[in-house]
């Protein structure tokens, strides 16, 4: 079977039912039955984080440089970055985690799979639940941003888009990882990288504290680009950098697309 | 392929008929095993055709192939002259598939699953909501519609996964050892309706542990052993082919049974020492339990029935068919 001799159409035909469609009701009713406390906690993690760091911490520390350098007070330095870290973990594990249980365990892709769906109508089904999960905490979060007093701009507003981008990124990216994953131990080590992309990519304290490779290390990884992206939005702080940030997701998500789209067949048809 | 022109006399496969499902030199490797080894086999529009094998045999690789849910590693695969591996979404929609482990999808309730499942389908709800109360009546599940998948038991899953794959009125029904887990009453109900989509033009493909199934449901059926296709032709081909008319049982009792192989290793045509008891083939059984007393031999039982695919099965491939 060659792959390379396949014309495109074809190739697209084999892959794809266009009922993507079907995917999202699945979701949606699954949704619907589901316990909401389950729903919830996805919500309140980084709520937790946030009143837990931002007033346990933040009274210690005051304030911090912010955008521009400009002094922001610590619980409004953390929540965009909060928000941003959240939206990795939530489309991290919706593409890794349970993209790999339903696969292995569940067998809820056999199932589609044994039907006029393709690979491809149940990736993009799939990613389009793990951004409709993003959005829905994202917009949870910054009701608890506005309650708290930590939203100071109209370009806020647009932290909602920018998390929805940062899932994309991340889901799609995640999809192709699951392809190559073969265990849940494996698994382990998608958490190993984020912690501590998570801990050092100037979520609760400027990377300036870091030697200078350090903090080149963080500059070239994904969730820095989100977290700088979040806070100039958040205090309405817009510079040529900002549209660096935008445009480095939106280059990684048209990888990860690209890179998930080539290992649909080793990730759904093994 | 001598047994395909002998099917073909014997008018299983009408000649000129197009074949909905054509494989040619068929190869699934995993690793160092072939799971599927040069597999050809053709099935006619209409036709109920049987894969008998041993586990490990290579049926589930053979039938996801078919589906496209498996990327072979060589050959040809047509289904109604398309390849499920360039256009599965197309092929599928006219399959039926019952997987060999149920995959119900145990977030949704027993209805939900088939009308989900009908959704994958793209058929619309107008059609999916009376279907699937009357795939429910036939799985007998209709006062469980509500019921959470994991309440079921593992025969109601069963059924509920064989009404599930009639929910787009398929052309072509892939049903891998479909009634394993099922109690006689439900396997009845489902030979009933096999027999009657068959009428209806719908072409089976089946594979199966129980040589009855077997001899009930497949016009024609090919005995596989590790990823081969050892045999093909109908049930009563096969026999004729691979048996003698007649077979003669005798137990001796677990010691002794080897001992008194030795010894009858020449009466009948051929011999076969189970664990339990000698098989003694032969064109006639009462002669050869003649000619096993008359070597001074009393066995503790004596039985002589005709010959049965499970001779065949055995024969072709050195191993019994229930395990
Ligand atoms: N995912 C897999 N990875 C590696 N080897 C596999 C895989 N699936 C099947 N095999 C191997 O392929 C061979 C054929 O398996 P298959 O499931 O097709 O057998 P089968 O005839 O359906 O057997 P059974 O009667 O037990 O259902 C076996 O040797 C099996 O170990
Ligand atoms: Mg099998």
């Amino acid at each position: 079977m060659s792959t390379l001799a396949r014309p495109r159409g074809r190739r697209l035909a084999g892959l794809y039912g266009r009922n993507t469609r079907a995917v999202l009701e699945r979701g949606f009713k699954v949704i619907k039955n589901q316990n909401w406390v389950v729903m919830l906690s996805g919500f309140f993690e980084p709520v937790f984080y946030l009143l837990a760091m931002g007033l346990g911490l933040g009274g210690l520390v005051g304030s911090v440089p912010g955008p521009g350098g400009h002094p922001i007070a610590y619980t409004a330095y953390i929540a965009p970055a909060l928000l941003a870290a959240s939206a990795m973990n939530g489309a991290v594990y919706d593409s890794t985690w349970n993209v790999f249980f339903k696969l292995r365990f569940a067998k809820i892709y056999h199932a589609m799979l044994q039907t006029s769906l393709g690979p491809m109508d149940i990736a993009l089904g799939e990613i389009t639940m793990a951004l409709f999960r993003g959005l829905l905490y994202a917009v949870g979060f910054m009701v608890v941003m506005l309650v708290m007093g930590l939203v100071t701009s109209r370009w806020a507003v647009l932290m909602i888009p920018v998390a929805v981008l940062i899932a994309l990124g991340f889901a799609s990216l995640g999809m192709a990882v699951t392809s190559f994953l073969k265990s849940f131990q494996q698994m382990d080590i998608v958490a190993l990288t984020l912690l501590p992309m998570f801990l050092f990519s100037s979520t609760l304290f400027p990377i300036s504290v870091f030697p200078a490779a350090i903090q080149w290390l963080v500059m070239a990884l994904p969730l820095w680009h989100g977290i700088e992206l979040m806070r100039d939005l958040a205090v309405g702080h817009l510079a040529p950098a900002t549209a660096w940030h935008a445009l480095y997701f939106v280059v990684l998500s048209v990888l990860g697309i690209w890179f998930t789209a080539v290992r649909l067949r080793a990730l759904f048809l093994r | 392929m001598t047994s395909r022109a002998t099917a073909s006399t014997d008018g299983v496969v009408a000649s000129g008929t197009q074949a909905v499902i054509r494989a040619v030199g068929l190869t699934k490797v995993y690793g160092r095993v072939r799971a599927v080894d040069g597999v050809s086999f053709e099935i006619a529009h209409g036709e109920s055709f049987g894969l008998l094998g041993p586990n490990g045999a290579g049926k589930s690789t053979t039938m996801r192939i078919i589906g496209g849910t498996l990327q072979r590693t060589g050959g040809v695969m047509t289904v109604a002259g398309l390849d499920p591996a360039e256009s599965g979404p197309e092929v599928r929609a006219h399959l039926g598939v019952v997987p060999q482990e149920d995959n119900l999808d145990e977030e949704l309730s027993v209805r939900d699953n088939l009308i989900m499942y009908g959704r994958y389908f793209g058929l619309p709800y107008a059609y999916l909501r009376p279907k699937a109360d009357e795939l429910l009546e036939f799985a007998q599940l209709a006062e469980w519609a509500k019921a959470k998948v994991g309440d079921l038991s593992g025969g109601m899953k069963r059924r509920l996964t064989i009404a599930r794959s009639l929910v787009n009125e398929p052309q072509v029904l892939l049903l891998d050892e479909p009634t394993t887990g099922l109690d006689p009453q439900a396997r009845h109900v489902l030979w009933d309706r096999l027999f009657r989509l068959k009428e209806a033009g719908v072409t089976l493909v089946v594979t199966t542990h129980f040589m009855d199934e077997a001899e009930q449901l497949c016009d024609r059926l090919v005995v596989m052993d590790h990823g081969r296709i050892m045999a093909e032709g109908t049930p009563r081909e096969l026999i004729r082919g691979y048996s003698t008319r007649e077979v003669l049982e005798v137990r001796f009792g677990a010691e002794h049974n080897a001992v008194a192989a030795e010894r009858l290793a020449d009466v009948g045509s051929r011999l076969e020492v189970l664990p339990d008891r000698l098989l003694i083939y032969a064109d006639d059984g009462d002669a050869a339990l003649r000619q096993v007393a008359a070597r001074g031999l009393s066995p503790i039982t004596s039985l002589v029935r005709r010959s049965s695919l499970e001779d065949v099965f055995l024969r072709l491939t050195g191993r019994s068919l229930i395990d």
